[in-house]
């Protein structure tokens, strides 16, 4: 498996030959509080690079989950949609949100790896 | 204009408060634990919450007051007792609601607690209205602390002996700490709980107090899904100007004797609502799964006609599940009736239901 990558709009992505795994970084999950809806793209829809791919709600609001690579969707977690909270929990590990068949895997080297991200999302939220 | 502070913001900031602007006010949102933490401990323990935002006016009289404020408000104040508490509306001529209110009555006059965002309006439109008569004083000097749920009783009682005598919707004066408390049987979750007013300089202390007890403190995103799931509507939300009690299906709130005479600012819009029924009605609204449809989603029957509009909506932690309310066409505001939400340009099913989503008893038989 690659190396984590992280994106600007606070998703993470892991790659095992052509398929990515996507999900929301842990910083993202404390910064929207309890999570308690997810929404999922359908299985073998086919999403853009940086297009909406899902939604996730907490208490207080909504907000876009974006895929930081364009592909075909081949899996979505379900146990997400059943238990939102899931989410808070396991943000960077169980509760990732989709797998994508990446149409072209040299969109990941765009991406910030974690000591980037890390310093990218401290400045953003201060 | 600069951030208005309560006396409370250090205690909130050394509390991990997260803050928003609200009415002019830095408040808290949430502290360290998030919402559903701080909505499931009121609920089964004992939340205080920072009110002092709010606005407590006094005013000063005698039958004469009563006979004045009559004219304005829609309840029978000559029959109120002395530290009875009712809730009503400041309306214009047409009905539509310029706030919703606490008016008590005490010993010197009424003490009426406004929303934050309308008080400086209220007080001017009430200086108008009863003209320089009586004494008017909007309290900055105090704060105002809610304490609620289960334990609330206990706690508070422990500090001012004597306010588990209090039946709900009632208050009196206390003594504490070599002061004078205004403390009432009230709240705004659905929960047994307090409201106490209290001098500025005094208000620290005695919610480090309640904290030492056990009770924790609640952010402003917690008091908005209890009021939710207590079924309560929030000025701006479901109340504004444009909305009269009747629509707000707040009638209860009318005493029943004003109606038959009117006289008060309003009564003829709300004695024909009253007849002839309002075209729209706020009701309680139930998405089916898990979907939440927030303030402004539109509502439509299932041949495509819009039919009304979401004015809260969010994540109901003790309902476990997605809760609303909106105003709806009258033919559609049975309990039961099917209706769509449009939420991210889809619609989906959910249900007209009766209100409050979450019901618990308040105390009415101490004494």
């Amino acid at each position: 498996m690659s190396e984590v990558k992280f994106s600007k709009e606070h998703e993470w992505i892991t790659l095992e030959g052509d398929v990515a795994t996507i999900g929301i970084t842990k910083h993202a999950t404390e910064m929207l509080g309890d999570i308690v809806f997810a929404e999922l793209p359908e299985k073998g829809s086919n999403v853009e690079k940086d297009g909406t791919a899902g939604v996730v709600e907490s208490t207080k609001a909504a907000s876009d989950v974006y895929t930081p690579v364009s592909g075909e969707v081949v899996d979505t977690n379900q146990s997400i949609v059943d238990d939102p909270a899931k989410i808070n929990e396991d943000p960077e590990g169980g509760a990732w949100f989709f797998k994508l068949k990446v149409k072209d895997t040299s969109e990941l080297d765009t991406l910030m790896n974690k000591e980037e991200y890390d310093k990218f999302a401290k400045e953003t939220s201060s | 204009m600069e951030i208005k502070k309560t006396s409370l913001n250090k205690l909130h900031q050394s509390n991990n408060a997260k803050f928003v602007e609200f009415a002019g006010y830095e408040m808290p949102i949430q502290y360290g634990k998030g919402i559903i933490e701080e909505h499931k401990f009121t609920r089964s323990n004992s939340g205080i919450f920072d009110v002092s935002h709010m606005g407590q006016l006094f005013i000063y009289g005698d039958e004469s007051l009563t006979a004045e404020l009559e004219k304005i408000f829609p309840l029978d104040l000559k029959n109120l007792k002395q530290n009875c508490s009712k809730y009503s509306f400041l309306m214009n001529e047409d009905a539509g609601i310029y706030d919703d209110l606490i008016i008590t009555k005490i010993q010197e006059g009424y003490l009426i607690i406004l929303n934050a965002a309308c008080k400086d309006k209220d007080y001017e439109i009430l200086s108008n209205l009863l003209g320089s008569k009586f004494k008017m004083n909007l309290d900055n000097n105090r704060s105002l602390i809610a304490i609620q749920g289960p334990k609330s009783v206990e706690i508070l009682n422990s500090i001012i002996n004597g306010v588990d005598q209090l039946n709900f919707m009632t208050g009196n004066w206390f003594d504490s700490d070599n002061q004078k408390l205004f403390v009432t049987r009230s709240g705004y979750t659905g929960e047994d709980g307090f409201e106490i007013s209290i001098s500025n300089d005094k208000a620290e202390k005695f919610v480090e107090n309640l904290i030492e007890k056990g009770a924790q403190l609640i952010g402003l995103g917690a008091r908005d899904t209890l009021r939710l799931e207590a079924g309560l509507c929030l000025y701006g939300h479901e109340l504004d100007i444009n909305k009269t009690p009747v629509e707000a299906n707040l009638r209860w709130a009318i005493s029943k004797s004003r109606l038959s005479n009117g006289g008060f600012i309003g009564s003829k819009k709300i004695m024909n609502q009253m007849q002839d029924g309002a075209s729209q009605i706020r009701v309680g609204i139930k998405p089916e799964g898990r979907l939440i449809a927030r303030e402004k989603t539109k509502i439509f029957n299932d041949t495509d006609k819009q039919i009304g509009e979401i004015t809260s909506g969010t994540f109901g932690p003790s309902v476990n599940g997605p809760i609303a309310m909106g105003y709806v066409d009258k033919e559609f505001s049975k309990v039961d009736t099917k209706i769509l939400l449009e939420v991210r340009g889809k619609k989906h099913p959910a249900n007209v239901c009766a209100l409050p989503f979450y019901k618990k008893n308040y105390v009415k038989g101490v004494n």
